[in-house]
């Protein structure tokens, strides 16, 4: 059992079966699966050993990563209360997000009071990086791990004076399919591309663009090099997140941060005018 | 292979559920859209589910075709993607009211 968040910890079976109240219903077994749309059944059956006693079938209708959305709604309403502005930064390995980090940090540096949640699967090499712009940084290693989860952050955020902070990025494991289904408690996903990766990304991996609310488009600077069409992505990115903003950015040369500059400045405002 | 966290997932909301008794069979939601691979839950069932109240069990995936409402023309229809245009007025704007579940729907137990 964990002390901070009282969660059993990740990989430990809860065992205590003894809840006052009865949070199952049960009726009697039939076979009609009655369902929405028209889904068919994938069947992975093994030989039933023979039962002496009666099945019963119980109603349980359970969200899968239930226990990850309340950590994670812990984590947002923390954030909330404290006025903090939270991103998560996802996209392919290699994509520029620690260097865009690198050179935020240094830039806005002084006048934001920021904080970095770096996950990675083996090295703490992006937490190096990161700690050079002297912003303070906590590191994550996910091993296997291919996504950070909430439990995660609820406890690295444990390590830093929250009331200090206006700004936290989470930059999460380069991976364009597993960190879409984890709500962090973050404000925002930010979908990191870099015009290396091809234009079609976005319809290729449609459940991180669909669930990011900005796509910043980075590495512009090799754009005459490439045969990479924007206008093109853009649609793209369009077509499956009609109301994503799209960021075009040279995190090495600086070009275009103006603009991510402007919304995170926008995205801070309104975090210190909901703090409760 | 974010499957293996799922299953795992789904072990302990089963276990939790069945309150010490036998588990035979586990039914799962999952929408077409939730982004997870029904063959990799196969897949990694059998040794999540060793040494718990469901080994043995057998797992049956109940696949969620999306249902989707256009935001423009408020037409109700089938989707296959998220990047599926409206049928009525070519717009990309839709909302999903089903097929991204991810949901242990219902367990028999012995
Ligand atoms: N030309 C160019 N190179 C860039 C730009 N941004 C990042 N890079 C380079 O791209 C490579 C990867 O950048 P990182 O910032 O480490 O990428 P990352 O997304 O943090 O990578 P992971 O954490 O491993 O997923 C490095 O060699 C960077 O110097 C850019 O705007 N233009
Ligand atoms: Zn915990
Ligand atoms: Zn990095
Ligand atoms: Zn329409």
């Amino acid at each position: 059992m964990c002390t901070t968040c009282g969660c059993p910890t990740v990989g430990e079976h809860s065992h205590d079966h003894d809840h006052g109240h009865d949070h199952s219903h049960d009726h009697t077994h039939t076979h009609d699966d009655h369902h929405h749309g028209d889904g068919h059944h994938h069947h992975h059956e093994h030989p039933t050993p023979s039962q002496a006693g009666q099945t019963r079938t119980i109603s349980v209708e359970t969200d899968i990563l239930d226990r990850n959305n309340r950590l994670a709604a812990t984590n947002r309403l923390l954030f909330a209360s404290q006025g903090i502005f939270t991103l998560n930064l996802v996209s392919s390995p290699g994509s520029g997000k620690t260097t865009l980090l690198e050179r935020t940090l240094r830039e806005l540096g002084g006048k934001v009071r920021c904080a970095v949640i770096e996950g990675d699967q083996q090295t703490d090499n992006d937490a190096q990086r990161i700690a050079a712009t002297g912003v303070q940084v906590k590191q994550i290693n996910t091993g296997a791990g291919c996504h950070l989860d909430a439990h995660m952050i609820l406890h690295a955020a444990a390590d830093f004076d929250l009331a200090s902070l206006d700004l936290l990025f989470i930059e999460n494991v380069g991976n364009l399919v597993c960190p879409a289904s984890f709500d962090l408690g973050e404000n925002h996903k930010v979908a990191v591309l870099s015009v290396t990766e091809g234009e079609d990304k976005p319809l290729k991996y449609p459940h991180m663009f669909h669930a990011a609310d900005v796509m910043i488009l980075n590495k512009i600077d090799l754009l005459p090099h490439l045969t990479f069409e924007v206008d093109k992505c853009r649609e793209m990115a369009l077509r499956v997140n009609p109301n994503i903003t799209i960021i075009e950015v040279s995190a090495q040369t600086g070009e275009g941060m103006d603009r991510w500059y402007a919304w995170l400045s926008q995205g801070m405002a309104d975090a210190r005018s909901k703090k409760a | 292979m974010h499957e293996l966290t799922i299953m795992k997932n789904v072990v302990s909301i089963c276990e939790q559920n069945a309150a010490g008794s036998r588990v035979t069979s586990v039914t799962l939601d999952v929408g077409e859209l939730s982004g997870i691979v029904p063959g990799a839950l196969e897949f990694c069932f059998d040794s999540c589910t060793k040494g718990t109240l469901l080994e043995g069990a057998s797992l049956k995936i109940i696949i969620i075709e999306p249902q989707v409402r256009c935001n423009g023309c408020k037409a109700l229809f089938g989707a296959r993607a998220y990047h599926d245009s409206c049928p009525e007025c070519g717009g990309f704007d839709i909302e999903i009211l089903f097929g991204e579940e991810l949901r242990v729907k219902e367990l028999e137990v012995v």
